[in-house]
Order: structure tokens, then C-alpha cells, then sequence
């Protein structure tokens, strides 16, 4: 159990240590990054890498916006063999349906009953 | 007469008097060192408005009618409202003037608006067409924040270079009446562009059109370094700033005992602003609040005001394109005690 923390703490925290070097010393913006780990996330999982740090790193790897890709992915490979070709199309956005649907109603909640403020 | 000193530099001889200046802040700049020679700190930037937007044409507004108060102008002595700030279409600026029965100018050159009113207002006085001149502008963090960066809600983190855009106004009386401060040169910047494309890094990109400006002044009127008092630039930061005066030394000027940039000064380094202030407001009211201040009292009997501006667009910057830059320079001089 222990040792699940650890290797969930030190591959996500790997993750984002990534993202912090790259908005910090380069000048690809925040929203670029995190376009870019989604479709790293992806391509690694199209390529069959990130499957195996799932299994090793659980939500450390699932968790970080990689982890999306690799929903994304493996939604379609999955909808493919079940379906066939249209299965590239509807199996991405079918696995990751609960996500997408949940961000659009809590942030529809969030802009009705706050208002935006200025940072300190 | 209209007198030209060399190519860029206009000598203002029949009398330019600066009667008045007037600054409205928020909190954050309220605590920083300059805090206590504001005319206003607002406590909470939305102003009972229900927009930043709204908030910031607000305090464009009252810096106008401040200045105008503080000059003992009343609204139908003013000949000429000039100015403008960062949201698109300047609409701080010319929403605001709505409430002036006064001829309006609308202007724009990014964050050196102040100088830029200062300079137009300048000549217009000195040619004898007006009498009095409102300069103003107005800068306000979370209306830049989510024109030029991102909303926000999204609460994305500022990178080092990054600077922090003031919310604040400035605004100026310009007179053909005499008074104690007045300005007798200005120099007209050149667009800069040294090719540098981060938006989160203005003053690196701004600095090479400080350091062209200022050597214009320098070579134009044949003065020095050591004749002012302070060299100021309107918002470089920190990194901006050193760069500069590495500048300037390769051309010969030595302003490193004299040079300060508004942005280094609005802020401390404990607020968490990394580089320092930017936008209108800071130099706008670093300017018409301690500076102006400091020329009445006659601590400082001769600054160089030389207002930056970074002119990007958020389009510019999502294509990829790099900063041009413009620095527009101000000899503005104290009361002869």
C-alpha cells in the first residue's frame, strides 16, 4: 500500500515536473503544454508505453493530463476491435465522456455562482 | 517658433507648464513603496462596478476630473482630452471622455501612452492651440490579464520573466500657464524591433527602444546623463532596466547612477511580482503621483521621462509574431527654487 504511494507520488510528480521546466524555461505557453501532454499521452499509448506505467503507477500516470491522451486512446483502440473503423471516431470521447461531461457541468456551477477575481 | 533638434528631438521654447497630476490606484500597488503619494488607493479593484472594464474607464475618468480639480480647471477650460490605454479600441479611454463636454484625442502606443499624451499635448500648447490639455491614461491587471494572456478563472502560472500588469491610472494638466514644472523637450521613438517573441518577457523586448530613445535625446540636444536628476523609463522591470543601461553604455552613456524604471519602483520584491510592474497605469502614476511630487518640491530639478511600450496584439502574439517596441521621451523640469 505504501509503496503504491510512493510510485504514484514520484511518476506524477515526474509529470509535472516536466510541465513546470517547460513553462519555466522555455516560452511554449501553458496552454500549449497542456495540448501537448494530451497528445503525448496518446501517441504513447497508441505506441503501447503508457500502458504499462499505468499498471506500474496507477493514478500517478492516469491522473496528469497524459492520462487524458491515454483515455482518449485506448477508448478508441478498444471501441475498434469492438466496432470496427467507427470505433476511431466514437470510442475517444465515449471513454472519456464522464470527464468532459463533469468539467462542462462543474464549470457551468462554478461561473453561476462565482465571480471572476483578481489574484493578490 | 517651433524649434527641431536633430532628427527626432522637438524643443518646447514658448512655455509648456505641467499644472497638475492626478493617480488612482489599486490595493496591490497602494502597498507597495510608492503606496502613500497616490491621490487614491481603491480597496477593492472592481470599484462597485460589475467589470474590470467598467472599473478601469472608471478610474480613467476620475483621474481626468482630479487633475482638472487640482489645476482648478473647470470642465469648459478644457480645450483638448488626449488619451488612450490597452483595451482594444481604447475603450478606457473614449468611454471615459464621454463625460467631458471636451474635444478628444484617442491615442495609442501600448504602455507609453503617458508619454506619448505628454509629448502630443506638448507641441499643441507650444504651437498655441490650446490653452489647457488633459493627457491620461490607464491600465487595469485583471482586464489586461485576460485580453492579453488568459482568463482568470484558468489561473495560470506567471513565468519568471513575467511582470505584473498595474491597475492604475495617470492623468496630467498641460498649460500655457505659467507654473513651476514644466517641459521643455521631447524626444519621438522609433519602433524597435529586436526580434524577441515572448510576451512574458516585454522589458527585454521594450529596452532596446529605451536605449535608442534615450541616446536620440542624448545626441539631439547634446546633453548628458549627468544633467537630470533621474532617468527614468516607464516600465522595463528589473530585467528590462539592466539591459538598457548595458545598452546605453555601448553607446557611450553612462546612466547607471541615474536610471530607474517606474515598474522597479511601483513594486517591492516581496509583493510577488517577479519583474516588476507593468502597463499605462505604472508609469501614468509613478509619474503624476511621487515624480511630479518630487519636481514641485524641487528634489529632483530635471527628469528624463521616457515612457516604454511593448505594441503586440494578442493576435500578433497567437501568430507568432515578435514585439515591436517604442519609447517616446519627456525632459520635464522642476520649479527654479
Amino acid at each position: 500500500m505504501i509503496w503504491m504511494f510512493i510510485k504514484v507520488f514520484i511518476v506524477g510528480g515526474l509529470i509535472c515536473v516536466i510541465g513546470q521546466i517547460l513553462m519555466d524555461k522555455t516560452n511554449i505557453t501553458p496552454a500549449r503544454v497542456l495540448v501537448g501532454f494530451v497528445t503525448l499521452g496518446a501517441i504513447l499509448t497508441g505506441l503501447g508505453i503508457y500502458e504499462p506505467l499505468v499498471k506500474f503507477a496507477g493514478s500517478g500516470a492516469t491522473v496528469p493530463l497524459l492520462g487524458f491522451g491515454y483515455t482518449l486512446a485506448k477508448g478508441a483502440i478498444e471501441a475498434v476491435e469492438r466496432d470496427g473503423f467507427l470505433g476511431v471516431f466514437t470510442g475517444g470521447l465515449t471513454a472519456t465522456s464522464a470527464g468532459i461531461a463533469a468539467a462542462i457541468l462543474f464549470g457551468f456551477l462554478n461561473a453561476v455562482v462565482f465571480s471572476s477575481k483578481t489574484k493578490n | 517658433m517651433a524649434v527641431r533638434a536633430g532628427k527626432q528631438t522637438f524643443i518646447f521654447e514658448n512655455g509648456v507648464y505641467y499644472l497638475s497630476g492626478a493617480s488612482i490606484v489599486g490595493k496591490k500597488e497602494g502597498q507597495g513603496p510608492l503606496g502613500m503619494g497616490f491621490d487614491t488607493v481603491l480597496e477593492d479593484d472592481l470599484w462597485e462596478e460589475d467589470s474590470y472594464e467598467k472599473a478601469e474607464r472608471k478610474m480613467f475618468a476620475q483621474a481626468l476630473s482630479k487633475a482638472a480639480e487640482k489645476a482648478k480647471l473647470e470642465q469648459n477650460n478644457i480645450d483638448l482630452i488626449i488619451g488612450g490605454d490597452l483595451l482594444n479600441q481604447i475603450i478606457s479611454a473614449s468611454f471615459a471622455a464621454r463625460d467631458f463636454n471636451a474635444p478628444f484625442f484617442g491615442i495609442y502606443g501600448a504602455c507609453s501612452n503617458m508619454a506619448q499624451s505628454l509629448l502630443l499635448g506638448s507641441c499643441l500648447i507650444n504651437a498655441g492651440y490650446c490653452t489647457n490639455i488633459l493627457c491620461a491614461t490607464s491600465s487595469h491587471f485583471s482586464s489586461a490579464e485576460r485580453q492579453y494572456r488568459y482568463p482568470l478563472e484558468f489561473g495560470n502560472q506567471r513565468t519568471p520573466t513575467a511582470q505584473w500588469t498595474v491597475t492604475g491610472a495617470g492623468a496630467a494638466v498641460l498649460s500655457c500657464v505659467k507654473s513651476g514644472v514644466h517641459i521643455t523637450s521631447a524626444t519621438v521613438g522609433k519602433i524597435i524591433d529586436m526580434g524577441i517573441k515572448d510576451g512574458n518577457n516585454m522589458g527585454a523586448a521594450m529596452a532596446p527602444a529605451a536605449a535608442d530613445t534615450l541616446a536620440a535625446y542624448f545626441s539631439d540636444t547634446g546633453s548628458k546623463p549627468e544633467d537630470f536628476d533621474l532617468i527614468v523609463t516607464g516600465d522595463l522591470g528589473l530585467l528590462g532596466k539592466d539591459i538598457a543601461i548595458e545598452l546605453l553604455e555601448k553607446k557611450g552613456y553612462d546612466v547607471r547612477p541615474r536610471m530607474n524604471d517606474c515598474g522597479c519602483m511601483i513594486f517591492d520584491q516581496s509583493q510577488d511580482v517577479h519583474m516588476g510592474g507593468s502597463g499605462c497605469g505604472c508609469s501614468a502614476s509613478v509619474l503624476n503621483s511621487h515624480l511630479f511630487n518630487s519636481l514641485t518640491a524641487g528634489i529632483y530639478k530635471k527628469i528624463l521621462f521616457a515612457a516604454t511600450g511593448a505594441m503586440l496584439s494578442p493576435t500578433s502574439s497567437l501568430q507568432g509574431e515578435s514585439i515591436p517596441s517604442i519609447c517616446h521621451a519627456i525632459c520635464i523640469e522642476g520649479a527654479k527654487i
